[in-house]
């Protein structure tokens, strides 16, 4: 085997262990689950004929997540990382649930005008409206990264704090059942026959590929992510670079508010995209994304948040009520932290020393 | 020569080597009781390695060490504390939030009944300090006191808990002002007066003459000699650390570019009075089409720095550059760019490669940068560049998709320099570009150098090597103190080039 | 001795920045409420943020180590859920209290050789603890068990008159946190732990460099939070007299905020549970302005917590580096 194939081969390994997680889980369901393959055709009265079984649901139900990993995947990649994403995501989801509110103010209600099928706001400006308040928020995250140089974890803390604060005075502090049958759309809506959410997360992927990969950010962020001081010495500008991935992830973070509001039908400060920060940093770091910065793969992250929601919904099938999910959850990150570790890392680099000169590029 | 008894440490024949580098061979050090050695030589001469072996970091795969007459093994650097040698580096190892005495003492500290005794602790620290004549408040955080002082109280933690016999001072003066440099040195005597023998690595000439005994030079990796202070005149140490005796030196430098300097052009680049405090006294510089001028100076000497205000890694807050008699405003490194100066930084490591990418990467990363995110240069065009570029400078690699993180020295130094010509600078600053690799791809980098002058660029060319320099160089520039302290024609000779680093005019 | 000044409110700036926060938060809650100068006002806040106090000392020295722990609350919601179903199965409380406090300090401990010996960075190691804590509690029952017991009533219900100021109480629970901060007065400033914990926090590497036992303090100091979150559990299903997995939402978010708004540098190294005191204090008065205020609603409490926050991070980088550079 030459040199080349072997590194190209290298390359395509990173989407090998997500792959391989995702294919050990549906091995699993394939012998324990009976029919968790199966998938049916409905004819849904509002959304038309569309595809439905667990593996659809992976889909459906993984879009937020995987939209998050995307922003996510960017933001790790350049030694960072954004714990405010679940506080976004209930910011966006605020947005648009007000915006939609037909009583909006102080304005005396009845029932009637809360629960009818109406919006405030043009379908169009509540959706610039939510990408923008995301938006914002991963503009002050990356402000406060690349510019008052405060830590990560640290900086975006602070927006995980007041987050959900600020979506609770957005909403007037009530959990917004939303009523509006346009805005479900996003969450529950098919096109020819999969879900709506599923050419979204398609379609964000496409921009963030074309963004990373057709221009040189990629190559600038993984250059920041591995030695920022070489970076600047070769005259990139790691401050934008670092303000431009907390950004996208803060934009990411916005449509995953979206799809989820629309899903559930409803606002719930303190809980919507509860846990997504572990769960998108989790989907990042199964993507073969290391904490530490550089090389990145948006597609194996996507593919790590899959491996995530076919867990859950695995677990669903078997009975696993959500609240107890978290526990399993977390046997899987340690799973997961176990295989990345130094301790394991090494033990695999002596494995493949002893097969020969692979060794090189086993790392 | 030596009394047996009179030396505490004995290295005999150390050998060490990294990959496709020996960074100690066949070394031999030998250390007296009372005595201040110093430990000389340029970058990758082997100082350090010499130190991590004596200190446990890194083990010798040849040769003995003696303590006090029984050969050892040092396993580690708490094993090498253990056997009574202790270090104090240039950054200080020690915790500044906590107090003095607990810097002194934490770990080893004055209990009673599991809390501790802060009296005895506080009364102990002062005493030891005292004895050194320091007389400071050790209840007071040690980050509320000087470099000096906190290099102070590391050696006096390494003499307290460590009881060291040996004490080894790593550039420990390099961010010390005068003042503060004569009063570690008053601690330094004091000490060898009580037996301890201390080991003192800097790249001060004045100081090494100033406090020390005897002296070691290394030079790639060999001994050079050891010598006694008094019998070693400046400017022969000087030549010692830079290779060639001074006879060897004066047939050199007649290799050096032959073409003529256009007459009378403009300089591509002027620095007038450019200064930064603290690293570089404002300095003048003018820099012509076709011109190479070669910065001497050793390890300090504001070569480097100048370096990089030029590139505008640092801003300097004195004085103006232009590039093409254009003022420069703002300084960055992207900004030179743009204006067609590259530096070729001196730290391959830190500063140059990205070591997860590949070598296509490396090598179109600075263009790229210059060129903006938005237009990226097309695939193949990345592979041809950086195809050209491996032949050109002969890296040694199957394939430009290797990681550089897996080439040998020699070439990433050289992926370094591919990624700086591929931007084809005007004006082109090179700082060390030889270093670690091996003579073939050292002449043929000199022979480039002057090639890329041919073409009417414009070098900055800096390097240890005096050899070198005064081979490719139009004009030699000699820095000392962070202050250029001569400017020297064509015809200078190394002679007159030592005698400048070394002081006298 | 102007010297001397100068260097104590450079040494003690963000501190004594904490505690005239909190008196000038008091007081102007005062003159707008006339009713918030009652004596109880105060005890209140004591009896209202037990937990939450216990939990901030622990953070507090996880935090001086420069790493972090989220998995606090959950670490309470376990601890409510677990003692309330063995209560209920017959276990004595002096049983059950001694097991939930080892629960604590294994799980912490776990965390802590994760972090040392896998060298994962805490936040993802204690953010996977707090999924599994969360987890098993609803694992053990899903949703509220009360607690019957008649120990538990007594230590509820009985309140302690505060000697000299008239009609002044606090119930037993409410003195665990301060008898806590006591012990870590002394355990932070009088024990070699406690300085290996602060070396630890300036600089890791000089500390292994000194010879310090940096992976036992590590995990210890991991191992101790563990121990407050279950202490403050317990004082938690005293205070509600139920176990429940729902309970202590977000609460890491607001220990850790405490714990800077007491002035705690997170990047470790600078702070004490002094300030921690008066942080959760401020946290405390926020709240209850809010309740005196009536009008303004529970999530301006979120806001400003985090408003108040970011303020410190800047103070304390102010004050560090005015301290740097005055050397």
């Amino acid at each position: 085997m030459t040199r080349q194939k072997l590194l190209a081969r290298v390359r395509e390994s990173r989407l090998f262990w997500p792959l391989t997680a995702l294919a050990v889980i549906l091995l699993f369901d394939a012998l324990f689950a009976p029919g968790f393959f199966r998938i049916g055709i409905i004819d849904d009265p509002v959304y038309g004929p569309h595809l439905y079984g667990n593996l659809i649901d992976v889909l459906n139900n993984g879009a937020p997540l995987m939209l998050v990993s995307i922003g996510m995947t960017l933001v790790i990649a350049t030694s960072g990382v954004d714990l405010s994403v679940g506080a976004v995501i209930a910011i966006s989801a605020a947005m648009g649930a007000v915006l939609i509110n037909p009583a909006l103010g102080d304005r005396l209600i009845t029932n009637d005008i809360l629960t009818a099928d109406t919006t405030n706001t043009p379908l169009p400006l509540i959706i610039l409206a939510d990408l923008a308040a995301g938006t914002l928020c991963g503009l002050w995250n990356g402000f406060l990264v690349s510019r008052a140089r405060i830590q990560p974890m640290v900086a975006t803390l602070i927006l995980m704090v007041a987050g959900r604060g600020i979506a609770q005075l957005i909403t007037n502090g009530q959990i917004m059942t939303i009523y509006y049958t346009p805005y479900f759309w996003f969450g529950n809506g098919f096109i020819l026959g999969l879900p709506v959410s599923i050419y979204i997360v398609a379609g964000v992927a496409l921009l963030a590929w074309v963004l990373v990969r057709k221009t040189a950010l990629g190559l600038f962020i993984e250059s920041t992510g591995v030695n920022a001081r070489a970076a600047y010495y070769a005259g990139l500008d790691e401050r934008n670079i670092k303000l431009l991935a907390y950004t996208f992830c803060g934009f990411t973070g916005a449509i995953a508010g979206l799809i989820l509001s629309s899903y559930v039908h409803s606002s719930d400060a303190n809980n919507i995209g509860a846990n997504y920060e572990l769960d998108a940093i989790l989907a990042v770091v199964m993507g073969g994304t290391l904490m530490s910065g550089g090389r990145f793969s948006i597609v194996a992250s996507i593919i790590g948040a899959m491996v995530i929601w076919a867990f859950t919904i695995t677990m669903y099938t078997f009975g696993v009520p959500a609240d107890a999910l978290t526990a399993a959850k977390a046997v899987l990150v340690l799973l997961v932290i176990l295989l990345y570790s130094e301790f394991s890392q090494r033990l695999l680099g002596r494995w493949s020393l002893r097969k020969g000169p692979s060794h090189d590029a086993a790392h | 020569m030596l009394e047996p008894t009179d030396a505490i440490l004995r290295m005999s024949r150390i050998s060490k080597s990294f990959p496709g580098v020996a960074a100690l061979e066949d070394v031999d050090f030998t250390l007296r009781r009372g005595e201040i050695h110093a430990l000389m030589g340029e970058n990758g001469a082997g100082k350090s390695t010499l130190i991590k072996v004596l200190t446990g970091v890194e083990h010798p795969e040849h040769g003995t060490i003696e303590l006090d007459g029984r050969v050892v093994q040092v396993r580690s650097p708490q094993h090498s504390q253990a056997l009574g040698i202790s270090t104090v580096y240039q950054e200080i190892n020690l915790c500044t939030n906590i107090s003095v005495a607990e810097n002194i003492l934490l770990g080893n500290e004055p209990q009673r009944f599991g809390t501790i005794d802060w009296r005895r602790l506080n009364a102990l620290a002062a005493r030891a300090l005292k004895r050194l004549d320091i007389d400071i408040d050790v209840a007071r955080p040690l980050g509320n006191y000087s470099l000096a002082i906190q290099q102070m109280v590391a050696i006096v933690r390494a003499l307290e808990i460590a009881s060291a016999k040996i004490l080894i001072l790593d550039e420990p003066t390099s961010s010390l002002d005068a003042n503060e440099t004569s009063l570690l040195f008053d601690v330094m005597r004091k000490l060898r007066a009580t037996g301890i023998a201390i080991v003192f690595v800097t790249h001060f000439l004045d100081q090494v003459y100033q406090v020390s005994d005897r002296i070691t030079v290394l030079r790639n990796g060999r001994l050079v000699g050891t010598y006694e202070t008094g019998a070693l005149p400046r400017v022969e140490l000087i030549a010692k650390m830079l290779g060639r005796s001074l006879a060897d030196l004066e047939t050199v430098s007649k290799a050096r570019a032959q073409h003529e300097l256009p007459a009378a052009e403009a300089p591509t680049l002027k620095a007038a009075g450019l200064g930064h405090k603290g690293t570089l006294e404002p300095i003048d510089l003018e820099l012509r089409p076709g011109e190479v001028i070669g910065l001497a100076g050793l390890l300090g000497s504001g070569r480097s720095e100048l370096a990089r205000l030029l590139f505008g890694v640092d801003t300097p807050d004195a004085g103006t550059l232009t590039v093409d008699g254009r003022p420069v405003t703002r300084f960055s490194p992207n900004e030179s760019l743009r204006h067609g100066v590259a530096l070729c930084p001196e730290d391959r490591k830190v500063e140059g490669i990205v070591k997860d990418l590949t070598i296509r990467e490396n090598i179109i990363l600075a263009l790229q940068a210059r060129q903006g995110w938005a237009r990226y240069l097309p695939e193949a065009r990345q592979y041809e560049i950086a195809e050209a570029y491996v032949k050109l400078l002969g890296i040694v690699t199957p394939s430009v998709d290797q990681l550089v993180g897996n080439l040998s020295g020699g070439n990433q130094q050289k992926v370094i320099l591919a990624r700086w010509l591929a931007t084809s600078p005007r004006i082109l600053i090179l700082d060390e570009p030889t270093r670690g690799i091996d003579v073939g791809a050292k002449a043929e980098i000199q022979k480039l150098v002057l090639d890329l002058a041919e073409e009417g660029k414009s070098i900055v060319f800096i390097s240890s090597e005096l050899e070198e320099v005064l081979r490719i160089s139009q004009r030699v520039i000699v820095m000392r103190d962070q202050r250029k302290a001569a400017e020297y024609g064509k015809d200078v000779t190394a002679q007159t080039i030592i005698h400048t680093m070394a002081g006298h005019q | 001795m102007t010297q001397r000044t100068k260097l104590f409110l450079l040494n003690h700036g963000p501190l004594l920045t904490t505690v005239a926060i909190f008196l000038l938060a008091y007081v102007i809650g005062g003159q707008l409420y006339p009713a918030m100068q009652k004596p109880q006002v105060f005890f209140n806040l004591f009896i209202n943020n037990g937990s939450l106090l216990i939990v901030s000392i622990g953070m507090t020295f996880v935090i001086l180590t420069g790493g972090i722990d989220l998995s606090v609350a959950s670490v309470i919601a376990l601890t409510t859920v677990a003692s309330a179903v063995l209560l209920q199965n017959g276990l004595p409380p002096l049983v059950v209290m001694p097991l939930m406090l080892l629960m604590g300090i294994a799980f912490g401990a776990v965390l802590g050789g994760f972090i040392h010996f896998l060298k994962v960075q805490p936040f993802v190691v204690t953010l996977m603890g707090s999924f599994f804590a969360r987890g098993m509690a609803y694992i053990i029952s899903l949703t509220s068990v009360t607690i019957k017991d008649g120990f538990y009533n007594d230590l509820a219900l009985t309140p302690i008159y505060i000697p000299f100021v008239p009609n002044a109480y606090v119930y037993s629970y409410a003195l665990v946190g301060p008898v806590l901060f006591l012990v870590t007065i002394y355990l932070a400033f009088f024990t070699r732990f406690g300085r290996t914990v602060y070396a630890i926090g300036n600089n890791e590497q000089s500390a292994r460099l000194m010879g310090l036992p940096v992976g036992r303090t590590k995990i210890s100091v991991y191992a101790f939070s563990g121990f407050c979150s279950a202490l403050a559990g317990i004082v938690w299903s005293i205070a509600l007299l139920s176990g429940y997995g729902r309970y202590a939402p977000s609460m890491e978010l607001d220990a850790i905020a405490s714990v800077v708004m007491g002035g705690t540098m997170l990047t470790g190294g600078v702070g004490n549970p002094v300030g921690t005191l008066f942080g959760v204090l401020i946290n405390g008065t926020i709240v209850s302005l809010l309740q005196f205020n009536g009008t303004l609603s529970s999530w301006w409490t979120r806001i400003g917590v985090g408003a108040l926050t970011l303020v410190f991070i800047g103070i304390q980088s102010l004050f560090y580096v005015r301290r740097k550079t005055s050397g």
